[in-house]
């Protein structure tokens, strides 16, 4: 116990619920206020950025389809990521799992002859397929090899990008597209339901909020999920509990790597309807879900809000880019340093304040 | 073209394009020495770039926007260190973080800069005397970078620093047994802030030689996973600066042999090339055990008078 005046600082071996949550409000409350600085320095008084932020998000239908529209790749790479992070799995590669069933998505809708209403579920299959094989391969290096996880996930989206590249500028080059890299429109039975008036692919929407739930019984309620977590929270534990390494790693990079991929599947199925240029099927989503993930502290479901904070980020980059003429990278801008404050505020939790008027001691002089 | 001016050509473009990668990996060899994995590799060198090429087209000289770099790298660290040494935020979660960041802020505020060629960029060396050799002379003594000799004299004085001086013992011994370099009087804090300054201020360096020389322009995002190879590499030369001189040369080499098959293969499979090469060359690493020679405490936060 450490005292400071009348308060008393406690440690605690496990933050409750609402240390939790008000030290991770405390964090974005901070990247806001480190953001206004930065909003001033380059020129836009911050309670303008503010105001227009919110009218353009919140403030109309369109804002809040917008914001819908950015939640659905966050959500699925997110839920993944929360899952391969539970098992200290660092999967850094969501964004070329990603592309990967992207790819795999426009190959079923491109070369096939499947009957219309097994179009799409097929694309499904297919993308979480490739999405999940392209996110085994780190977990067979990592487990046989030792081979770094961040790295090779990381080095993994640079490769899937290029063979992204490659695709649309070789052999699958549209014919009907002229000069642009791009393939050729998927057949219309490809195309994914919008709401109305919008952007927002809803089955995906869907297929996201169930994936959520369905993570989280996966990890609370079965035996699956009870090795990948003692395997994460404790190696050696799971070690003599004889856990194998190599099954957990492999089933959370499948799963992890699979639901990336169908969030690929919904950008080129619901929005593009071809495959296209990298940069523009993701606008950096597998990236971003690192913080989603970690936002939600391990829990699938708390990942569905955490990807609505950032899909609201997205649009109001979106939003400031249009009406402030500020660079599109603000949002790199507050990610990181959401993700700063977020690890940096971590400690607070682990201590509980009480007042205590009456204790002995004095200022700051630690005890035990 | 003939077999000689094949190799001058593969050696000449393998020490430009080594060049960052030998100055980000020796930083990032003397953090993880002691005991810190930095993954804002990346986000420290673009905002070196950044820097570089901002105070060189402003003041005019590509020496001080490489200073500027320096100081905007090991500045970053320090964020770096604050977080996971005082803080003892988790170090990769804050790497990342760095990373992210550093992308998007040196993104906002180069907008403006796009496009523009540097005025003044910094000027090449050819060695007198030696430049005439040979072979030799065209492949490693010509047309060279001022930062490549310093590059290749700064391996060598940091493996002597690390292997033969006390100042070695000090950072190895912080990174593998922070505990007990405490007992015996050793500031493991200030030397971990130290080494991850030290190596912020490589990685701006290297960063800025990509944008004031290598290709004198600011692009966003110039770096291009350049600092994840870094870390790729790091491991590879077993935190060993003289193994980092062979691991980058040999992966340079790797990557411009690659490009000699353009006439054979689309352009983006070279592009790919350095990011499949970077995963075979920990797979090598794995298979000859390099990770037992990792730093004890690498990667965990270090907290006085715990067991």
């Amino acid at each position: 116990m450490r005292r400071l005046g009348p308060l008393a600082f406690e440690r605690r071996l496990t933050p409750s619920r609402p240390a939790v949550l008000g030290v991770s409000l405390l964090a974005i409350l901070a990247a806001l206020g480190t953001m206004s600085i930065i909003f001033a320095a380059y020129g836009v008084p911050p309670l303008r950025a503010y105001a227009v932020i919110i009218k353009g998000t919140l403030g109309t239908r369109f804002g809040l389809m917008e914001v819908l529209r950015r939640t659905i790749p966050l959500l699925l790479c997110g839920v993944g990521l929360v899952l391969a992070f539970r098992s200290k799995f660092w999967n850094i590669g969501a964004e070329g799992q990603l592309l990967a069933g992207a790819v795999a998505a426009a190959g079923v809708a491109l070369f096939t002859d499947l009957p219309p209403p097994l179009l799409l579920p097929a694309m499904f299959g297919a993308g979480f397929l490739a999405g999940a094989i392209w996110g085994m391969v780190p977990a067979l290096l990592k487990v046989r090899l030792g081979v770094n996880d961040v790295i090779s996930t990381l080095m993994l989206n640079y490769v899937m990008i290029y063979i992204v590249e490659w695709l649309i500028h070789g052999p699958w080059k549209g014919p009907t597209m002229r000069g642009f890299a791009y393939t050729d429109t998927f057949p219309r039975a490809a195309w994914l339901p919008l709401i109305p008036r919008s952007m927002v692919h809803w089955p995906t929407l869907a297929v996201g909020v169930g994936a959520a739930i369905l993570v989280a019984l996966l990890l609370s309620r079965t035996r699956l999920g009870y090795e990948l977590r003692v395997s994460g929270e404790s190696p050696d534990a799971a070690h003599y509990a004889g856990i194998s390494f190599l099954k957990v790693s492999l089933v959370v990079m499948f799963l992890s790597g699979g639901l990336a991929g169908l969030a690929g599947v919904g950008e080129v199925a619901g929005i593009h309807h071809k495959l296209l240029p990298p940069i523009q099927i993701s606008l950096g989503y597998g990236y971003t879900a690192i913080i989603v993930a970690w936002l939600a502290r391990g829990s699938p479901l708390a990942a569905v809000v955490t990807a609505l904070l950032f899909g609201f980020i997205f649009a109001a980059g979106d939003e400031m880019k249009v009406t402030l003429q500020m660079p599109f990278q603000v949002v790199g801008v507050f990610s990181g340093l959401i993700l700063f404050f977020l690890i940096g505020v971590e400690l607070l939790m682990y201590w509980r304040v009480r007042f205590l008027p009456k204790g002995e001691g004095w200022t700051g002089k630690a005890g035990s | 073209m003939d077999w000689e001016s094949w190799v001058v050509s593969t050696l000449n473009r393998a020490l430009a394009y080594g060049t960052p990668l030998l100055w980000g990996t020796l930083g990032e060899i003397y953090a993880e020495r002691a005991g810190v994995v930095n993954l804002g590799v990346e986000g420290m060198m673009i905002l070196g770039a950044f820097s570089a090429f901002a105070v060189a087209q402003s003041v005019g000289d590509p020496w001080l926007g490489l200073l500027a770099a320096a100081v905007v790298g090991a500045g970053a660290a320090l964020i770096h260190a604050l977080f996971t040494v005082t803080l003892r935020a988790n170090q990769y979660v804050s790497g990342l973080a760095l990373t992210i960041f550093g992308l998007g802020f040196s993104g906002l505020l180069g907008a403006r800069w796009v496009g523009i060629p540097l005025a003044n960029p910094l000027p090449k060396l050819t060695v007198p005397g030696l430049s005439q050799l040979p072979v030799l002379g065209p492949a490693l003594f010509q047309n060279q970078s001022y930062l490549t000799y310093i590059g290749l004299f700064l391996a060598v004085v940091l493996w002597l620093v690390l292997y033969k001086t006390r100042w070695g013992i000090v950072i190895r011994s912080v990174g593998e047994s922070p505990a007990t370099a405490d007992a015996l009087g050793v500031n493991v804090f200030l030397v971990r802030y130290l080494c991850l300054a030290f190596g912020g201020a490589m990685a701006g360096v290297a960063g800025g030689f990509l944008s004031v020389e290598y290709r004198p322009a600011w692009t966003e995002g110039m770096t291009a996973g350049t600092g994840w190879i870094v870390i790729a590499l790091t491991i590879f030369a077993a935190w060993n600066p003289l193994r980092a001189v062979w691991g980058v040369l040999l992966f340079s080499g790797l990557y411009h042999l690659a490009y000699r098959l353009q006439a054979w293969f689309p352009p983006e499979f070279l592009k790919l090339m350095p990011y499949a090469f970077a995963i075979l060359v920990l797979a090598i690493a794995g298979l000859r055990g390099a990770r037992q020679l990792a730093p004890g405490a690498l990667g965990i936060p270090y907290t006085r008078g715990e067991k």
